[in-house]
């Protein structure tokens, strides 16, 4: 009896171990990027890392200012969100509330193609389609830039928002809606008055995924935002948090990668940030 | 009757959703077809059976498949005896609130961290810390810590769906805690696991940022031990040199068509398999 009682002490200690695997993981992360992306940090002095509008990384007198990536991650994001957030949800309310059972299930099919399509793809197509209609249309002498990348992130964000905001729209108790209809609502006024309201906190969960999503997509924004360093202009190439990390890391070395690695702290802390307000909304919305 | 006010509001917010609904259909449709149309014609026998050679100009990506394929398995022989581990301590151990309340939090983050961050922190703990140098190894591993919350959660679903009285009976039976788990519990996990399979299969193939810097560009044919050692191009990976550094356009419209074909088979296994488990909790 003792021997099983040890068994099953260490069988215990084993799950316990695995169970606490994920915490490891992010403690990981954390860790890593903290240690490697403070030195940079403390060398370029934190004001003028932060807020120094000049990235030249190669230069002789190299100037490491990464005001341009955050202000163009933030703008992209926000356009991204600005022309996604609509489309998907009036997308998802129509899908949860008025179409037939095989409109959404052909629906359901697209967003989930869409939602696992690979970045690359999204960038390859981005690059050969999107860039030179976005030259063409606007005149300008090339079509990489914010306005591109916003365009692309609208589109990755919408399986994000459409699912969720349906989730959280199918979750609202038939009762308030018929309630709504008996008082003489017609059922759309009923779908944005009642419903919707209903499900702010899931629709507000489902935006905030996309931010988060837009912030940290990379390969795809990479290839169509032309990625030069410039402040951000909506039809000037532009370049990223992600993207600056992608695009000198292979061959960068020294400070100049350091400073990279602090870029990816600045960007891990917005989605430490995201994510917390993701969960403020979730938890509401399990309420 | 409506006043006109009031028809209005309902025939414009009536065509903000067909709008936007037509508007995604068209979207996916036109990307569909356009890759299709793209890539198609451009995929050979030779493209998929050969590599890359410079001296006959030749582009193959049969190296690139592989590297594909043995990622893919790696990270699933790491990341399913993880995640199910994980999710069985959560589920059946665990009576500490506060702890679980902890471990689900950290796997929400998990998975809202950006892979180019994986790539970054993969780079710096796997290929330089633990030695394994830029390898299909390293890559592997960054991306068993990505997909770690998948699993898990998918298993802990499935868990939820075995009756308390299946695990009281055998308790009452005098099985111990480990008996159970094996007899009762991880049965119970089919579901989940192959969920969290197709689920994460579909992540990894979809991966390039978190690849790019563990698992690097290089597009040698090797065996799966010669090649996990040793560094190698996803396709993902491949699609973005060849189309942004070589400007090999129609190599890259055929690799986002097979892509595309994964990705259509991986949705519709996925739906096959949630109809199937649903079918099946029924009864």
């Amino acid at each position: 009896m003792k021997k099983n009682k040890t068994i099953e002490r260490a069988i215990h200690g084993v799950f316990l171990i695995l169970g606490l695997l994920t915490v490891g993981c992010v403690l990981l992360i954390t860790i890593y990027l903290v240690i490697s992306g403070i030195p940079a940090i403390a060398e370029i002095g934190l004001f003028d890392f932060l807020f120094g509008t000049e990235w030249a990384s190669t230069a002789a007198e190299p100037k490491y200012g990464i005001l341009p990536f955050i202000l163009t991650s933030v703008y992209g994001t926000a356009g991204a969100i600005l022309i996604g957030v609509p489309i998907g949800f009036f997308a998802a309310v129509y899908l949860s509330k008025m179409a037939n059972q095989k409109v959404k299930a052909f629906m359901e099919g697209a967003v989930s193609l869409l939602a696992g399509i690979p970045s690359v793809v999204y960038g390859l197509v981005g690059m050969l389609v999107l860039v030179p209609a976005v030259r063409e249309i606007f005149d300008i002498p090339d079509g990489a830039s914010l306005f591109s990348a916003i365009i692309v992130l609208a589109i990755m964000i919408l399986p994000s928002i459409i699912k969720v905001s349906m989730t959280a729209l199918e979750a609202v108790p038939k009762e308030y809606e018929d309630a709504s209809l008996a008082l003489g609502a017609t059922p759309v006024e009923t779908y944005f008055r009642v419903s919707a309201p209903a499900a702010k906190s899931g629709i507000a969960a489902a935006v905030v995924l996309g931010v988060g999503r837009a912030i940290g997509e990379a390969m795809a924004v990479m290839m169509v935002s032309g990625n030069v360093p410039n402040m951000p202009s909506l039809f000037q190439s532009v370049r990223f948090l992600t993207t600056a990390v992608a695009s000198e890391m292979s061959y960068s070395s020294g400070l100049q990668q350091q400073a990279l690695f602090s870029i990816a702290l600045v960007l891990f802390l917005f989605i430490m940030l995201i994510n917390a307000t993701l969960n403020f909304f979730l938890k509401k919305e399990k309420d | 009757m409506l006043n006109k006010k009031r028809k209005a509001y309902t025939i414009a917010m009536k065509a903000a959703m067909y709008i936007s609904t037509g508007l995604t259909a068209a979207l996916v449709i036109f990307l569909v077809a356009y890759v299709f149309v793209k890539g198609i014609p451009h995929i050979s026998w030779e493209l998929l059976s050969t590599k890359p050679s410079y001296i006959s100009g030749r582009i193959g990506i049969l190296p690139d498949i592989l590297n594909t394929l043995y990622i893919v398995l790696a990270t699933l022989i790491f990341v399913i005896p993880l995640g199910v581990g994980a999710a069985i301590y959560l589920t059946e151990y665990a009576k500490n609130k506060k702890l679980v309340g902890i471990i689900e939090y950290a796997a929400e983050t998990l998975s809202g961290i950006p892979s180019i961050i994986y790539g970054l922190v993969g780079m710096l703990f796997f290929c330089q810390f633990l030695g394994f140098k830029t390898s299909l190894l390293a890559g592997s591993l960054t991306l068993v810590i990505m997909n770690l919350p998948t699993v898990m959660r998918t298993t802990q679903e499935s868990l939820k769906t075995v009756p308390q009285s299946y695990r009281d009976g055998a308790f009452g039976l005098g099985a111990g805690k480990w008996r159970v788990i094996r007899t009762v519990v991880l049965p119970g996990c089919v579901d989940g696991v192959i969920t969290g399979c197709i689920l994460s299969v579909g992540r990894i193939l979809g991966e390039s940022a978190a690849l790019l810097f563990t698992a690097g560009f290089a597009h040698a044919l090797n065996g799966i031990f010669e090649g996990l050692t040793s560094p190698g191009a996803s396709l993902t990976v491949a699609l973005y040199v060849y189309a942004k550094e070589q400007g090999e356009f129609g190599v890259a419209f055929a690799i986002a068509a097979i892509l595309m074909i994964l990705t259509l088979l991986i949705n519709f296994s996925a739906t096959l398999v949630s109809r199937y488990f649903a079918k099946k909790r029924e009864l």
